[in-house]
């Protein structure tokens, strides 16, 4: 399904911290929000997930405002993983996976148990299902994280900072089977070579406003990374893979 | 094991009695049928005095467990128990008022639980109004709040125990803040029972959303699960509840602290299991609880909380030590 954020504003005690940004992703891609710290990235994925209500403008899931849906049935069609990852008490990694179900009628034990065990397959942390939840490292809490948005079965996946505390070789298996999940995903990240590889689409956020769009080779130029990012980047070729990946240099020595 | 503990309550008492003959009266009460002019005095110890307090005690002790679960997911905090919000604190000082200077005594019998559960109200709706903040309720000032009004109460209570003159009724009223099921009689049992009944009800239904709750707010949003208006409803839900329960016995301490902690060792973190056992636990802790103050130093009563935190500090501990749990970190 089609998410689109029209003209979404966010501000706090006077500060615009989204300021108007209107931006969409089609069916089924990979649409990547990439920007410095503190460039609203975050503020607008929960405006997405229904944490936060815009102060102004709307996001749509196929033509729908998900803040005029009931609760469960925005969360029938959009998952997140959050930036936070607390839990208050020692649940198993089964038990949190399946709260993903949670927002779901006509539900069945036997059901429920078969899609749990499909997105910790998918998540690759099937072994770790009956492990205590805050036992986990913070790589594999996150993918456990993953995992249980996967079990919300969403049309629309909302990912903040996925790759957070994932070793590479994680990095690069969790991003690839986030792509093969099936939904439409809007993920912000912070490794633009990962965003380079990764995203059908980038937009790029800079002092709460998009600045670029577009696919990753046009949007991330060395004069907007230097304006946006401060540094220096070299743009090369993947020898292996043809993908546009960068070196950087601070701008200023 | 409530049934029995139930029963084991009635038998044991100050007054000794044969079991048979328990069981005889208990079941001429429940069915109303008739008995000789012998047992008419044993019939009243059994049936007006023992038997009220002992459901009572089982209604009390599956609130507060029950209650417990809630208010620990609703601050989110592992220490919280029900008198955290300031319900109990503000409740004894409609008490005092009572004990003491003999306020609202065109009540009669119910000024004490009316005047409790009024104080409690108002405790709440004080909490409420200063803890709520554009953002909605957050769990640090619940706690905050809570913590400090309730020390503004105990300020309150203690002035007024220090003013009053008689010192049978201060007694009475430090026998009250350490909470008593003395005053139990059946007229209390069926408002309390429903009120706790139907607390725990909700509870249950919600299981599923507080498990979300104690993940995160923004991860309950993605839920599908509105932390702030979930919040809202189990501060409502916990107020009725503590206040009636508070109203009918005192404040009686570490039921609810500890038996959400006791059932999650045992049955694991997910609130469908834990809102399950937890109340049945809270029950037959304070039953049992309630018997041996009778007991141990007949015919004087020892305070209930004294005997609670006697029973459930070891208990407590032993099962720490014993498993993981995530208060301990592994």
């Amino acid at each position: 399904m089609r998410l689109d954020i029209e003209g979404v504003s966010v501000e706090v005690a006077g500060t615009r911290l989204v300021d108007e940004v209107t931006l969409g992703a089609a069916t089924g891609t990979f649409v990547g929000l990439v920007g410095p710290n503190g460039s609203g990235k975050s503020t607008l994925l929960r405006c997405v997930y229904r944490a936060r209500r815009p102060d102004a403008g709307v996001v749509r899931v196929e033509s729908e405002d998900v803040h005029r849906m009931a609760p469960r049935a925005a969360a029938r069609l959009l998952a997140a993983l959050p930036q936070e990852s607390a839990a208050d008490f020692d649940f198993t990694v089964t038990e949190v996976v399946a709260m993903g179900r949670l927002p779901h009628r006509e539900r069945t034990a036997a059901g429920d148990r078969q899609i749990v065990l499909r997105s910790l397959e998918q998540a690759g942390v099937a072994h770790l299902a009956t492990r205590g939840f805050l036992s986990l490292s913070g790589g594999e809490k996150q993918r456990v994280l993953i995992a249980r948005a996967l079990t919300q079965q969403p049309r629309v996946l909302v990912l903040d900072e996925p790759t957070n505390h994932l070793d590479i070789a994680h990095q690069l298996d969790v991003l690839r089977r986030v792509r093969t999940s099936g939904p439409t995903v809007l993920a912000a990240l912070h490794d633009l070579n990962l965003a380079a590889a990764h995203c059908d689409r980038l937009h790029v956020l800079h002092g709460g406003r998009v600045v670029a769009s577009g696919p990753p080779a046009e949007v991330l130029s060395p004069a907007l990374l230097a304006e946006v990012f401060g540094v220096r980047a070299h743009r090369v070729r993947h020898p292996g893979t043809g993908a546009t990946q960068f070196l950087f240099d601070p701008l200023t020595p | 094991m409530l049934a029995l503990s139930l029963v084991c309550g009635v038998g044991l008492g100050a007054t000794g009695m044969g079991w048979g003959q328990v069981l005889r009266l208990m079941w001429a009460g429940l069915s109303g049928g008739s008995l000789g002019a012998g047992d008419v005095g044993a019939y009243t110890i059994v049936w007006e005095i023992r038997f009220p307090r002992v459901v009572l005690a089982a209604v009390v002790g599956a609130g507060l467990a029950a209650v417990g679960v809630a208010v620990q997911a609703l601050v989110r905090n592992a220490l919280a128990d029900p008198f955290v919000l300031g319900i109990s604190s503000g409740a004894a000082v409609g008490a005092n008022a009572v004990i003491l200077f003999g306020a609202l005594a065109g009540l009669g019998v119910w000024a004490l639980s009316f005047s409790a559960f009024v104080s409690a109200l108002a405790a709440t709706l004080l909490v409420y109004a200063v803890a709520r903040s554009p953002l909605g309720l957050s769990p640090l000032r619940l706690v905050l709040t809570g913590t400090a009004l309730a020390y503004g109460f105990q300020a309150v209570t203690t002035v007024m125990v220090f003013g009053a003159e008689r010192g049978e009724a201060a007694r009475a009223a430090m026998m009250w803040l350490l909470g008593s099921l003395g005053g139990a009689t059946w007229p209390k049992v069926p408002l309390a029972a429903t009120t706790v009944l139907a607390g725990w009800l909700w509870l249950k239904l919600r299981a599923g959303a507080l498990d979300a709750l104690s993940m995160g707010d923004e991860t309950s949003a993605a839920l599908g699960v509105p932390p702030h208006r979930l919040r809202r409803e189990l501060f409502v839900v916990t107020a009725a509840v503590t206040g009636t329960v508070v109203a009918v016995s005192g404040a009686i301490g570490f039921v609810g602290l500890m038996v959400p902690h006791l059932v999650r060792m045992l049955v694991g973190a997910s609130h469908t299991r834990v809102l399950a056992v937890a109340p049945l636990t809270g029950a037959v802790l304070l039953v049992w609880a309630d018997i041996l103050s009778r007991v141990l130093l007949a015919p004087t009563e020892l305070p209930v909380g004294v005997v609670t935190a006697a029973l459930g500090v070891p208990a407590f501990l032993l099962l720490m030590r014993r498993g993981g749990h995530a208060l301990t970190g592994r």
